[in-house]
């Protein structure tokens, strides 16, 4: 893969051939070129993650000691709803796809997404969704107080709020589905030649895994909320048990598409990892093949275990005693992956820049959280702990400290080849362990709540859980504050950062790195490389 | 050197706020699961504890390679990076070991989760309905068969809302507690009314979600006696968090005589429905019903909270014909949390809210309209 054989056709246009025919915000409407798009949707999914946060810092504040003090109880369960719904599909999603536009055509050598205007099209359904999300706050009743999963049939209680988010999952889902297309047949067609599937960077793969699972799940998640549409409007019983449904089958649907989901958020996380880990290590990734059998292993899985979410739904003791097999048996290719990371960084040549410290910081917290997943696959401990805060912890150890760690290496590693400045080093490493710090302290100390007792989704709480509540609390606002200060690194360094050496990463080997002058160029590989 | 500064100042902030943080809350800090109460908690703790161990032997010696590499494999120290990048045999083993861990996990699991379904051959079989936002108990079958009772939160919303200091049972104390006698197969049998609520006791790891439409059933055997507090589980709206369990364990003997006082209760508040009430005596009633029913949506000045939870103070239906408030305060409104009360409300308690509405508040209405009498309810009930 390292083997440079040309890296021509990067000749200088003037700024208007760059950037197609208009100018200001018209280049970003109409844009059909990859990075525009991915910068775009990395923007996107950050205003988001503010948006979101602040909804998460409302909640704790609520939650900083017993009693009602900011929020009422309806307002509370509307912000839940929407700090979750929010940061899945408007912050992390959006961010994964971010690195897929930027990265893919860079790393298998080709011009740019297969479909372009399917791409801008893509992207711009996903403001018009925000949007929708947001304004649900302001109709008569707010947004629907349902929590992220929308269980019926609580649902059908719900104002008119209720209806715009289930348009907003439709828009959300077609952009997903719309976009995995076009990263599948970007894949699959557009390789350089020389570019095997088995020699395409781990990004790559994960991502063209990750995107068959959102085609395979978004529909469902359509679905499933299309349903309670008409339960609620035209009459329907699907989920209402007086007329002949059945109000679990909403959350056997929902689910279905639930557990891909975490796998879809998960899966470019590890593909971020795995190329700054080798990176950082100044060595091979270690067990190539084995991650791609074990992402591929873990994808299929993801599809037969969606009942673990469901333990005490009252299935019979066989459906249990299946999903709790199958669940478990997620840890064989998860250990495999984290195995492969340390095996990666053992005997390597070590540094700790920024997207390394967060790429370590990944694998630490992430492996945490996918032990208390052990915990929790196994029925009997389940039962006491399903909703309550430990399975907050549990999901946010993977979402924040999995996905969030992931996307911020990210940006790091590939910042000076997007823009060609380099990132205050200092001020990056600031960023890495404040947010590890405020992290534990938000979330390990739920686990003790959650084994105590504490149930999710409530805004007041018994006396006996203030003293955790309290240190969570303060951890959530700084770590709020601490985010802010990311994006000051972000704009520091586009304004002002100086300029990134060629090579800014020694061990990094991909094509980008390889094969692209830094920054890369707005149109690279019009002709593509020739890998031996 | 200037960041050096900038981490003492944190350090120091830290300590502050960790300081403030635990000082303001002297209250015994919980870290693990609530005290088993019955054998199949235990066996559920203990497998907890087991699980934990082998997970942490397993961080700590993964991690323990990782760190290792972090302090001896770095560039800075001079660390040349070989280039490996497979190893069939590790690769194999770390695959199989695991698998062969998890098989070990899953046998003494799948024991626990099989004796956790057996609910057959209870003493004693109650079913527990989830409303918004309350819990019904009704004692089916063995001692204490035909006791039923609704049980409510009794913090009261002052504690809530902060204008009382807090008892030591906030938010998990109830009206009507759960009483059980210890020792005994004690068989749930749950539903909902409307949405799905869950029903939980930590201490007898018995969890079920509360599913309208729908009986699902649980078992516990509880071995001490003493009270149980818990909450409901599943978000079921707006006040999903105010609506506790309470179980209260007892002997035999105490049992006995509690089921005993219940059904001379029973027997002595046996309302007559076609007994005539004041207008004083049904408004004072209703507004008892009132503070435990009605006040969480509608609350107590009347105002409700709209629009999802409308005013009943100037309230068409309120102030309109009575069989059309009696109609919906029997049969709810569909897809809002205006539920169907008759299942819930005695002809008598649903005739004293009735009447305690029409005549609260700005509400006055004149003359016969303004008093519901049960027999009206009796006779608009039959009729359904």
């Amino acid at each position: 893969m390292s083997a440079v054989v040309d890296s021509h056709g990067h000749d200088h246009h003037d700024h208007h051939d760059h950037h197609g025919g208009y100018s200001g915000l018209m280049r970003w409407v109409t844009t059909t070129n990859h990075k525009d798009i991915g910068t775009m949707y990395l923007w996107f999914s950050f205003m988001m993650f503010l948006t979101g946060g602040a909804m998460a810092m409302a909640i704790r504040l609520e939650l900083f000691q017993p009693g009602i003090q900011f929020f009422n109880p309806d307002l509370f369960n509307q912000f839940i709803t929407m700090h979750g719904l929010i940061m899945v599909f408007g912050a992390i999603m959006p961010a994964f796809v971010g690195f897929a536009n930027w990265q893919i055509p860079m790393m298998i050598g080709a011009p740019d997404m297969a479909f372009a205007r399917l791409n801008n099209w893509s992207f711009w359904l996903l403001p018009f969704a925000a949007s929708l999300l947001i304004i649900s706050f302001f109709t008569p009743g707010g947004a629907p107080g349902v929590g992220w999963t929308l269980y019926a049939p609580l649902t059908v209680q719900m104002g008119v709020g209720m209806d715009l988010t289930i348009f907003a999952v439709h828009l959300l889902g077609m952009s997903s589905i719309l976009g995995s297309i076009n990263i599948i047949t970007t894949i699959l067609n557009m390789r350089a030649p020389g570019m095997t599937l088995m020699r395409m960077p781990l990004f790559v793969w994960t991502w063209l895994i990750t995107a068959y699972l959102l085609v395979a799940a978004m529909p469902v998640l359509a679905g499933a909320v299309t349903m309670s549409l008409t339960d609620r409007h035209f009459g329907t019983s699907f989920f209402n048990a007086a007329g002949g449904g059945d109000p679990v089958l909403y959350q056997h649907i929902f689910w279905f598409f639930g557990h891909p989901e975490v796998y879809i958020i998960a899966l470019p996380a590890f593909g971020v990892v795995s190329q700054v880990i080798p990176a950082f290590s100044r060595k091979p990734l270690f067990g190539y093949a084995s991650m791609v059998y074990a992402t591929s292993a873990i994808a299929i899985l993801s599809f037969i275990v969606w009942a673990h979410h469901m333990y005490t739904v009252g299935m019979p003791v066989t459906g249990q005693l299946f999903f709790m097999y199958a669940t478990t048996l997620i840890a064989i290719p998860t250990g495999v992956k984290v195995f492969n990371w340390v095996a990666t960084m053992w005997k390597g040549s070590l540094t700790f820049e920024t997207p390394m410290l967060f790429a370590i910081g990944f694998l630490f917290l992430f492996t945490l959280g996918g032990f208390t997943g052990l915990v929790l696959s196994l029925v009997p401990i389940d039962i006491q702990l399903h909703d309550t805060y430990y399975v907050v912890a549990h999901f946010h150890y993977v979402m924040v400290a999995g996905a969030l760690f992931a996307a911020f290496a990210g940006v790091y590693f590939w910042f000076p080849k997007w823009t060609g400045k380099m990132y205050d080093e200092t001020l990056g490493k600031w960023h890495f362990w404040l947010t590890m710090i405020f992290f534990n302290m938000i979330f390990f100390v739920q686990h003790f709540l959650g084994l105590a007792g504490m149930p999710r989704r409530i805004p007041d709480y018994p006396l006996m859980f203030e003293t955790w509540n309290k240190i969570s609390s303060i951890g959530a606002f700084g770590f709020g504050l601490t985010q802010l200060l990311f994006l000051y690194i972000i704009l520091k360094a586009i304004r002002s950062g100086e300029k990134s050496p060629e090579h800014p990463w020694e061990g990094a080997d991909s094509l980008e790195w390889t094969h692209l002058p830094t920054p890369a160029p707005y149109h690279s590989f019009e002709n593509p490389p020739v890998l031996k | 050197m200037k960041s050096s500064k900038l981490a003492r100042t944190i350090a120091t902030c830290w300590a502050a706020i960790i300081g403030l943080a635990i000082s303001g809350s002297a209250l015994a800090i919980e870290w693990n699961l609530r005290p088993a109460g019955s054998k199949l908690a235990e066996d559920i703790h203990t497998l907890h504890e087991d699980v934990m161990i082998l997970v942490t032997v397993i961080f700590v010696g993964v991690f323990g390679f990782m760190f290792y590499a972090i302090f001896a494999h770095r560039k800075s120290v001079g660390h040349k990076a070989a280039q490996f990048h497979e190893n069939t045999l590790v690769e194999i083993l770390w695959t199989a070991i695991p698998a062969v861990i998890l098989v070990l996990i899953a046998l003494p699991t799948t024991r626990t989760v099989i004796a956790q379904k057996d609910t057959s051959n209870p003493d004693l079989t109650i079913k527990v309905t989830g409303y918004q936002w309350k819990w019904g108990y009704d004692y089916v079958k063995g001692e204490g068969e035909g006791i039923k009772f609704i049980s409510t939160l009794a913090t009261p919303r002052a504690q809530i809302e902060n204008q009382e200091p807090k008892g030591e049972h906030y938010l998990l104390e109830v009206d009507n507690e759960l009483v059980v006698p210890v020792g005994k197969k004690i068989r749930i049998l749950t539903t909902a009314a409307d949405v799905i609520h869950s029903w939980w006791v930590p201490s007898f790891g018995a969890k079920q979600d509360a599913i309208p439409g729908f009986i699902r059933d649980l078992w516990f055997r509880p071995e001490i006696t003493g009270t149980f507090r818990s909450q409901c589980v599943e978000l079921c709206g707006k006040e999903h968090g105010f609506m506790p369990i309470v179980v209260r364990v007892v002997t035999q003997d105490e049992y006995t005589k509690w089921v005993g006082d219940q059904m001379k209760l029973i027997a002595a508040s046996a309302d007559d429905p076609n007994k005539q009430y004041t207008l004083d005596e049904l408004a004072q009633r209703g507004e008892k019903v009132y503070g435990t029913i009605c006040a969480a949506c509608h609350q107590p000045n009347g105002k409700g909270l709209p629009p999802n939870f409308p005013p009943l103070d100037g309230s068409k239906t309120v102030l309109g014909p009575k069989a059309d408030q009696i109609t919906t305060v029997l049969n709810g409104r569909p897809k809002t949390a205006m539920q169907a009360f008759a299942p819930q409300l005695s002809d008598v308690e649903i005739a004293s809210v009735i009447t305690f509405t029409r005549n609260h508040w700005g509400n006055k209405v004149a003359g016969a309209d303004g008093i519901v009498q049960p027999g009206e309810v009796k006779a608009l009930r039959d009729k359904k």
